[in-house]
């Protein structure tokens, strides 16, 4: 059978299991809407994490995007990783300790304040609909290059299948959908990895058969005049590459969709243990990622190295430079640095398992495997999107009154819009938000994480400070990314208005919002007045699993 | 052994900072700022500081948190803070007789 009869089958499936567990797991309850009821296992809400962490990017960018930068890919790898222990240490238990349904909601809480609240929800909102945006792009390219269906036709049947399960069984359809999607993603990224891993070196294991690999990408990448695939700081300086890692880790931990998850556990306990085997789950990509990079790199260099310029007759390059994302340059390819310039790094995932002639029901397991990790991303933002709109802001704000009834349909009405919405974004993508995309990482890290760890870590933090460094947080981080990607950005520019921030690029910029935002919270903290004793109470309480009682010791 | 609430979040707090130390040393430390010395020892075939950065840290990043969530549970064990029930924590449920 043939690529696209296999893709058929395969996504068909899939999708079925997808639509039978949010119809079996629909709540008509807020609570069950919102957190799942708080019902969720520890390891279920793990795999959830995962699923809902590891995006498109994730899962069709990210080892193309380390096969061309070799050892600075480190801050694609530390970055999304290191993250979760700042979010296992710092917030999670806390925050489920904390127990309600948002992070706007802590904020509120915790910094008394529904300006606070609204100003959090506001940026939940705005961080959670460019990375939406994103994915539903991203089922559109992946329906359309294996299914040969119009992209517009592929990003309608995503919002279809979104919708079904996020407004039926909200948090807890989403939730259980989202194990299946780890389930389904993690075997067609590893399947894939283990076989070339076996063909190339004998050893299943791709994390030990790099071992084996890299001396000799190393060797081919300097064989034709390319540095070492191993050799540090080659397209990132040291800076950068610190500053990139640490602002993706703060970033990570700060993102409002992947904090959620912890509301959903059933204690504190079981929140410190679903940060756990959320990281695990992770990890098992995140390693094989940087492995699947080397034998890409490898197969294509060594392939170049034996045929040359006639590379451009192979069948793979053929395909690919039909749909546009390899394009070979006049006069054809002569050299290694015009071969790697013409491949676009997107494909490098999916064209892997045809480089190494992998049968093509693997190669069909790939596209079911990258629309899952679309669709469970999507439908974890999509979910905070709704809950902030209809808990925070409407809610708590416009209408208070309103009945649990009322509430539900306010949250299920919400969400469907904002799959619509978020499906137009991904059809007429604009262009200031793709650009952004990239970028919520440095706005989470410069507005919610320091507040939060703040919030629970240190009593004295009050509404004036967290206000004030929240917003200089997130404004400076923004306009900075606005002035270094001038060209992208602001209308009538065509180059950046400055390069970088003494050295910083825009992708770090991040960590210096992050730390403004940590030094104002304090200081105007210190020269305001200390938070009423009902919120030191509140933040005491947090920090312990138990509530308290006159009897403790 | 009973501790009580106090001697708890001072020992979170001591073993969060410790943990963090860790993580902050293998993942910015060994594996950026000192990659290149590191680089000079090979572990099997390949060079340490490139193992530690794609591969290294994220091992040790999942045991940290293992680490984590194993001595907190012994210490709420321990300050008698365990959850006695599941779902949301009610703050009214009367405590219960605690074992030493």
């Amino acid at each position: 059978m043939g690529i696209q009869a296999w893709t058929w089958i395969i996504v068909g499936v899939t999708f079925a299991a997808y639509i039978y567990i949010g119809y079996i797991s629909r709540v008509s309850s807020t609570k069950g809407f919102y957190v799942a009821g708080q019902g969720v296992p520890a390891i279920a809400n793990g795999a959830a994490t995962a699923a809902d962490w590891m995006s498109a990017a994730s899962f069709i960018s990210m080892a193309g995007l380390i096969s061309f930068m070799g050892y600075d890919g480190v801050v694609y790898l530390m970055g999304w990783t290191g993250g979760y222990v700042l979010l296992a240490l710092l917030l999670a238990p806390f925050l489920r300790k904390f127990g309600q349904y948002t992070v706007p909601d802590f904020v509120g809480a915790r910094y008394y304040s529904k300006t606070a609240r609204v100003v959090a929800a506001v940026a939940a909102i705005f961080v959670s609909f460019t990375y939406v945006a994103g994915q539903m792009a991203g089922v559109g390219v992946a329906f359309g290059r294996f299914l040969e269906i119009p992209f517009e036709m592929g990003v309608g049947i995503g919002m279809v299948i979104v919708a079904f399960f996020a407004v039926l069984g909200g948090m807890k359809g989403i939730t259980y959908t989202q194990v299946a999607q780890y389930c389904v993603l993690i075997f067609a990224y590893t399947v894939p990895a283990i076989a070339i891993a076996l063909v190339l070196t004998g050893n299943p294991v791709p994390q030990i058969a790099i071992e084996e690999i890299l001396p000799k990408l190393d060797a081919i990448q300097r064989d034709l005049g390319l540095t070492a695939y191993s050799s540090p700081f080659s397209n990132l300086s040291m800076l950068n590459v610190f500053c990139i890692t640490l602002c993706l880790m703060a970033g990570t931990a700060g993102l409002p969709h992947v904090i959620v998850r912890f509301y959903t556990v059933k204690s504190v306990k079981a929140a410190r243990w679903s940060a756990f085997w959320a990281l695990l789950f992770i990890g098992i990509l995140y390693t094989t990622a940087p492995a699947v990079a080397m034998f890409a790199k490898y197969y294509m260099l060594n392939q170049f190295a034996e045929l040359g310029p006639d590379i451009v007759n192979q069948s793979w390059v053929q395909n690919w430079a039909a749909t546009g994302l390899i394009q070979i340059p006049e006069g054809g390819i002569q050299t290694a640095d015009q071969f790697l310039a013409a491949v676009n790094r997107d494909i490098i995932v999916l064209a892997t398992p045809e480089i190494a002639n992998l049968p093509n029901v693997v190669v069909a397991l790939v596209a079911a495997g990258g629309l899952a990790a679309a669709l469970s991303t999507a439908s974890g933002l999509l979910l905070v999107i709704s809950s902030s709109l209809a808990h925070d802001i409407y809610g708590s704000v416009i209408n208070p009154e309103a009945t649990e009834k009322r509430r539900l349909f306010v949250g299920r009405m919400m969400i469907f819009l904002a799959v619509v919405l978020a499906g137009f974004l991904g059809i007429y993508p604009l262009g200031f938000v793709a650009e952004v995309v990239a970028f919520a990482f440095g706005l989470a890290a410069a507005s919610f994480f320091p507040i939060i760890v703040l919030g629970i870590f240190w009593k004295r933090a009050n509404k004036e400070g967290a206000i004030a460094g929240m917003s200089i947080g997130l404004a400076f981080t923004f306009i900075m990314i606005a002035l270094m990607r001038a060209q992208n950005v602001i209308p009538g520019m065509d180059e950046p208005v400055i390069d970088s921030f003494m050295g910083i690029n825009a992708q770090g910029i991040g960590v210096i919002g992050m730390l403004l935002n940590f030094a104002i919270t304090v200081g105007v903290s210190m020269a305001t007045s200390a938070p009423p004793a009902s919120v030191q109470d509140l933040v005491e309480e947090v920090r312990y699993p138990q509530a308290s009682s006159d009897e403790d010791v | 052994m009973q501790i009580d609430r106090v001697t708890y979040w001072r020992r979170q707090l001591r073993r969060t900072t410790l943990l963090l130390v860790v993580w902050a040393v293998v993942g910015l430390g060994l594996s950026i700022l000192f990659v290149e010395q590191l680089n000079r020892i090979h572990l099997g075939d390949m060079p340490l500081g490139f193992w530690m950065g794609q591969q290294g840290s994220i091992f040790v990043f999942i045991v940290l948190v293992l680490i984590y969530a194993v001595l907190s549970g012994r210490a709420d064990r321990q300050a008698g803070l365990e959850e006695r029930r599941e779902g949301r924590v009610d703050m009214s449920l009367p405590p219960e007789p605690k074992e030493g």
